[in-house]
């Protein structure tokens, strides 16, 4: 008797429990949030974060993840209710092969879309791997212009390439030394070399700078990773340039500019071209007087948008430096959600129309209203910035200036 | 202007940036033979390619890096707590897995270095992450101006210290009844055994100045690069080279192999630039082993 009065109540116990739950769910919240919530669009995140490139790597993995969290508690995917990002990781080890080894393990668990690879070598290969997949794959920084020039509808690139950040480069550089008298005769261009994104720098600054008077006097080109500069350093003394444009990653660019420190070699100016260290706010705190009056044409975001603020407060709250490798993977991200958004789908076809058709103007980047033509955001720029005292400040184009340049550097 | 050697049209330099070239090259060999010294007792003793050398520099960098600071220990003064603190954690290291798990044979030995260096490796990078870390030190930029180049104090306390670490090696390993021993056992490790020598200790002990030495080192490069979970390589990989170029367990070899290399390479990248110059390793290398196969100071024993 009492086992069947307690089989009764367990029975009892459960059918009501379980009704208690679907009418609380149904009530408070909703039913379709339900049946949504559980729905999640993957995302593929391949980055360097061991190797050669890690810090950047790093950088850049923090950054797509802060933009990727910030979606979700923002409500997610509200095309597709509420649908939550889900990121899966990828370590490309700094090498193409396996960040093209990466892609596939991506495609097996079945993400809708790619954001990465920081370098331009590793960027060539996913991108590759995804095309054959079918993925959209949006570049974060990888500036090579082979990235997008290869034919592959699925590679969209928001940033600037190395085309349209050296043209800016050298009008810039132009700009400024117009504003000071034109005092630079001779420029000497010191590029890496082994990724490829350097490699075409020193035809458009000869080309770009030949009706100024400027001539190019030496161009040096150095592997990455490389371990000693002295050589180099010797060499630039020896032609004595005006100026010396340093094109390369952020440990070369520490370096370089380190080396340039020791050595007593003080040029006019120091005008980078995608220097790696230049404009990076860790250089900045580690070496302040490295750092001094080094001017570089890089990526960088509008510093008159108060979300630029807000995202570099956020970074440095993290314990981390709001370097270009943070807000470009963090754009990135942003622009592939935007995508998913308006696709209100998961399928790859889908998001790589939207992506291809995307007018995203909710950005912090001096981009404008996003256009792509094969792949390429038109409006993306680089601006010129230089370290001026405690501050990365942003001198040309004026349209962004934050403050005058001041070249020739003082002493 | 150009000139022609063997066909192929070389940029002219001046001789003060030869000459500065070739200085800087001395400077750049110091730091190689610095590593390469604890790598040559290593494998003058053990008889193995120790895999976990740049993984030791790198952890060594870590120490260096987090005495100064946290305690605001000069990188120099951390020598007294790294190199000690080196050759024991060597000794351990050997006593209680590599000797252990090799059971004595050579390519086993291989293995396990391997995994070590890969456990090392990671476990950095799990713990430091990726991010660089460097130490700023006031004497940074102070120096020697040579006139034809300017040597900072960082670079000049690297080639003592590589020249003092070759003369106490050399001394201890002439002189001392430890430095006997370990030369026994390199020689005859059997007969080594008979005469009452304690074989298993004299590895360990080997192991652990061998990373010692390693501990200078990284004390000696922390002022000039940047501590990374990957820093070991750029230095480990060529100071093999100068290992075998010098005589394998030579340390006067690793010292002459270390400013040899250092010098050519730096020329080599002056003429034929950054990437191709490092050609002149190899080419210097593979001469060298051509006339002299057991390295520059190496016996025939070895």
């Amino acid at each position: 008797m009492s086992k069947g009065v307690n089989r009764k109540t367990r029975r009892e116990f459960i059918k009501t429990a379980a009704a208690g739950t679907v009418v609380v769910a149904a009530g408070n919240l909703s039913f379709p949030y339900i049946v949504k919530a559980a729905k999640s669009v993957k995302i593929g995140v391949v980055h360097p974060v061991t190797g050669w490139a890690q810090y950047s790597g790093s950088q850049c993995r923090f950054g797509a993840l802060m933009a990727l969290e910030e979606i979700n508690s923002a409500g997610g995917i509200k095309s597709m209710g509420g649908a939550k990002l889900e990121a899966v990781l990828g370590d490309a080890q700094s090498k193409a092969e396996i960040g093209a080894a990466e892609v596939e393990k991506m495609n097996g668990a079945g993400v809708s879309s790619i954001v990465g690879a920081y370098a331009s070598n590793i960027c060539l290969a996913t991108t590759q791997a995804a095309a054959k997949h079918g993925i959209p794959h949006v570049v974060d920084v990888g500036v090579s212009d082979k990235v997008v020039s290869r034919g592959l509808s699925n590679t969209f690139r928001f940033g600037p390439g190395f085309g349209i950040i050296t043209r800016v480069g050298v009008e810039s550089f132009i700009e400024i030394n117009r504003a000071a008298g034109s005092p630079t005769k001779s420029v000497a261009i010191v590029h890496e070399n082994t990724t490829g994104f350097g490699a075409g720098i020193a035809g458009i600054m000869t080309k770009g700078l030949k009706p100024e008077g400027i001539e190019v006097v030496d161009v040096q080109s150095h592997p990455t990773p490389n371990k000693d500069f002295r050589n180099i350093v010797l060499k630039l003394k020896e032609v004595d340039a005006d100026v010396i444009i340093p094109s390369h990653y952020y440990g070369e660019g520490v370096l370089f500019l380190r080396t340039l420190q020791r050595q007593k070699l003080q040029p006019k100016g120091i005008y980078s071209v995608l220097g790696g260290a230049s404009s990076q706010y860790r250089f900045l705190s580690e070496f302040p007087n490295a750092a001094q009056y080094v001017m570089d044409c890089n990526h960088w975001f509008d510093p008159n948008n108060s979300a630029s603020m807000a995202a570099r407060k956020k970074t440095e709250a993290a314990g981390k430096h709001f370097n270009y490798e943070v807000f470009l993977a963090y754009t990135a991200m942003k622009f592939t959600a935007d995508a998913i958004e308006r696709a209100g789908s998961s399928d790859r076809e889908k998001i790589t129309e939207a992506m291809a058709s995307s007018n995203w103007s909710g950005h912090f980047m001096p981009y404008g209203q996003t256009k792509m033509v094969n792949g390429q955001n038109m409006g993306a720029q680089p601006l010129a910035t230089q370290v001026l005292g405690k501050e990365i400040e942003v001198i040309a184009p004026s349209k962004y200036a934050t403050a005058k340049a001041l070249f020739p550097r003082p002493a | 202007m150009t000139i022609d050697f063997l066909g192929i049209s070389l940029q002219s330099y001046s001789w003060q940036t030869v000459l500065g070239s070739s200085i800087s090259g001395v400077f750049l060999g110091s730091i190689y033979a610095l590593v390469a010294l604890g790598l040559t007792l290593i494998y003058g003793v053990l008889h193995i390619i120790n895999f976990a050398h740049g993984s030791l520099l790198m952890l060594a960098m870590y120490a260096v890096f987090f005495l100064w600071n946290i305690l605001g220990l000069d990188p120099y003064l951390s020598m007294l707590i790294v190199v000690p603190g080196g050759y024991l954690f060597g000794y351990t290291l050997q006593r209680t897995i590599i000797g252990k798990a090799s059971h004595g044979k050579d390519e086993i030995t291989l293995l396990v270095m391997l995994g070590v260096s890969i456990v090392m490796e990671n476990t950095a990078l799990f713990f430091f992450t990726a991010t660089d870390r460097s130490v700023r030190v006031p004497y940074d930029l102070d120096g020697f101006d040579l006139g034809v180049t300017y040597v900072v104090y960082p670079e000049i306390a690297a080639l003592l210290g590589s020249l003092l670490i070759t003369l106490v090696l050399w001394f201890f390993m002439s002189y001392t009844d430890t430095g006997k021993a370990i030369r026994a056992v390199s020689k005859e490790r059997q007969g080594a055994r008979l005469v009452g020598i304690n074989v298993e200790h004299i590895f360990a002990v080997s192991f652990g100045i061998g990373t010692a030495c390693v501990a200078a080192a990284a004390a000696l490069l922390v002022p000039t690069y940047a501590v990374h979970p990957q820093i070991g390589y750029l230095f480990v990989l060529i100071a093999f080279t100068v290992v075998v170029l010098g005589g394998m367990g030579s340390f006067v070899g690793a010292l002459a192999g270390g400013l040899i290399i250092g010098v050519t390479e730096q020329l080599g990248r002056l003429y034929l630039g950054e990437s191709l110059g490092l050609i002149t390793i190899s080419v210097i290398f593979i001469i060298v082993l051509l006339f002299r196969p057991t390295g520059l100071f190496g016996s025939k024993s070895s």
